[in-house]
């Protein structure tokens, strides 16, 4: 039918318009930008192309490969606790007991705090003088405060502790969709059996959570690659580095230093990133030995 | 262990782990100067209401709620708007192309945002839109574009095709029929659409930082990121203020959290 395709048209030309200019061209234009020289505050200077020289830079710049196994260990930790503690969240949420809604409405409370009012939660918590982490671990004994935002091992872990705390909901709702999803009857057949409840978890649960697992898994990695807020709020990057990962660092080198071609470079690289991991992750699960298990 | 008391216990650790962090950042902002650092802290505090009046005096508050409710808001209207048409689209005509164009809504939303900073700053840059409401807007609104149609068309594809077509036929318009048929029937999808974009735009605080850099525009994410503090920070202040960013947020959750819960994984279970 023409006529619906020329009325869908319309239809769709607002969005597009939107899309195009702040989306489509902003990613063509940054894939370009990473293979040419150019100062983002100073566009008369012109720009150079030069051809991988970013990326050459990028792949012996020690500062970039401190980012990315910084990157890569932030988001190693944090994705397994927040699905851990996601799927525990969820469960208990799956039963049916008095105050569900209640405690559905609180866990959705970290999710509904602004990611800088987290961030400065967090830090104000990890103060060396007033936080209340050095008062539960050392009580009135000022003398031992640590500052946990000042050392580059507790200042990672700390970020880490803040991220998994404002995120674990996304995940446990996401897993609660997928728990609901899950047919009574299969539970009743594995109790006719004779499941003891861990084989149920085992045999029924966790096979047919599956794809909800890995649709979390998916979301928050490509949403723990963009962690910007609480490293800038809570350290810059620092100290020394320690918390500088690669979306902070393509954040500095573009708008700190105006360095917009290597700055794009940083960008592509986190795209790349984010593509490989959620292609090992869809090829993982399809050759986990859960996949037997289906019904 | 009986197993009511071991949900019981379970759900008290829930609560404690998702409210005490928070609990105790509002706490501290009801504390006086002389509490706020006493140590050991004080758990309860006398509900001084002195960093309430400091940061809204001293600190400019309120113009920051000011503007993060005009950006927030405006963002929210045009979002559902633009994603409203284009859903309606989506859902009813089923084209191929239709459908391909959901499909790159949602491999966009999967680049990092510092892909597309650099350009959008240029873009704004050019137009001269850097430190105006419409420049931050129009990120916004490109942004949120992708979740509020995925949400929109999932609640449009709901509303059955027969009531349209007797619309159809009664002599309406196609964008009659969707203002008067389909948006009152799928209201509880546009407003949970609404909702999402409002809180994504109330909390976005990464384009917000490199598009206003003039403090007269800047929204409540960036003043509480950028709270002044030379030697000593304001704590009693920074944690004022984000109480008072952030109690709207929790209540709007609270009476909404259905609405939520549904969006949220509309977005993302269907996606």
């Amino acid at each position: 039918m023409k006529s619906s395709q020329r009325a869908a048209l319309w239809f769709l030309l607002p969005s597009f318009c939107f899309v195009a200019l702040f989306s489509i061209y902003p990613i063509v234009e940054s894939l370009r930008l990473s293979f040419y020289r150019k100062i983002l505050t100073l566009p008369w200077l012109g720009q150079r192309m030069v051809g991988w020289e970013n990326y050459t830079d990028l792949a012996t710049d020690p500062v970039a490969r401190d980012a990315l196994v910084t990157t890569l260990l932030f988001i190693g930790v944090t994705i397994p606790l927040e699905l851990l503690f996601g799927t525990g969240i969820a469960l208990v949420l799956n039963q049916v007991f008095r105050g569900r809604g209640l405690l559905r409405a609180v866990v959705l409370i970290p999710w509904a705090v602004p990611t800088v009012v987290a961030s400065q939660m967090w830090r104000f918590i990890f103060n060396d003088r007033y936080g209340l982490a050095n008062f539960m671990l050392f009580g009135a004994d000022t003398s031992s405060y640590l500052a946990p935002l000042a050392d580059p091992y507790l200042a990672l872990a700390a970020i880490m502790i803040a991220e998994v705390w404002k995120t674990t909901p996304f995940a446990a709702l996401i897993l609660l969709a997928g728990l609901q999803s899950i047919p009574d009857e299969l539970y009743e057949a594995a109790s006719m059996d004779g499941a003891s409840p861990s084989q149920k978890f085992r045999h029924v649960t966790l096979p047919l959570l599956k794809p909800a697992l890995l649709l979390a898994l998916l979301f928050r990695t490509v949403d723990s690659l963009r962690v910007f807020d609480l490293v800038y709020v809570m350290t810059q990057g620092g100290p020394a580095d320690a918390t500088n990962v690669l979306q902070f660092y393509g954040y500095k080198k573009t708008f700190a230093e105006g360095m917009i071609g290597y700055g794009s470079a940083i960008a592509v690289t986190v795209f790349l990133l984010s593509l490989a991991l959620a292609l090992i992750y869809l090829r993982g699960f399809k050759t986990s030995r859960w996949e037997g298990a289906r019904p | 262990m009986k197993r009511s008391t071991a949900l019981a216990l379970f759900s008290v650790g829930i609560a404690l782990y998702c409210l005490v962090p928070f609990l105790w950042f509002v706490l501290t902002s009801l504390k006086s100067s002389a509490e706020l650092t006493a140590i050991p802290p004080i758990l309860l505090p006398s509900f001084h209401l002195s960093f309430y009046r400091s940061a809204l005096d001293n600190y400019g508050l309120l113009h920051y709620i000011l503007n993060s409710v005009i950006v927030a808001g405006s963002a929210t209207l045009v979002t559902v708007a633009v994603g409203s048409l284009a859903a309606y689209a989506i859902a009813r005509f089923q084209l191929k192309w239709t459908n391909f164009y959901l499909l790159l809504l949602l491999a966009i939303s999967m680049f990092p945002q510092i892909a597309i900073a650099g350009p959008i700053w240029t873009i704004l840059d050019r137009l001269q839109w850097l430190n105006t409401y419409q420049g931050l807007v129009a990120a916004y609104v490109a942004l949120c574009l992708p979740l509020a149609t995925w949400i929109l068309t999932t609640f449009f594809r709901d509303v059955p095709a027969e009531i349209e077509e007797a619309a159809l036929i009664d002599g309406c318009s196609r964008l009659q029929a969707l203002y008067k048929v389909v948006l009152p029937l799928a209201a509880p999808g546009i407003f949970t659409a609404a909702l999402l974009v409002f809180i994504y735009a109330w909390n976005e605080f990464f384009f917000a930082l490199i598009i206003m850099t003039d403090p007269n525009v800047q929204t409540l994410p960036v003043g509480i990121a950028l709270f002044p503090g030379e030697y000593t920070m304001p704590w009693g202040e920074i944690a004022a203020a984000s109480t008072m960013a952030t109690i709207p947020l929790i209540v709007l959750t609270l009476i909404f959290q259905r609405g939520i819960v549904r969006g949220l994984s509309a977005g993302a279970v269907k996606g």
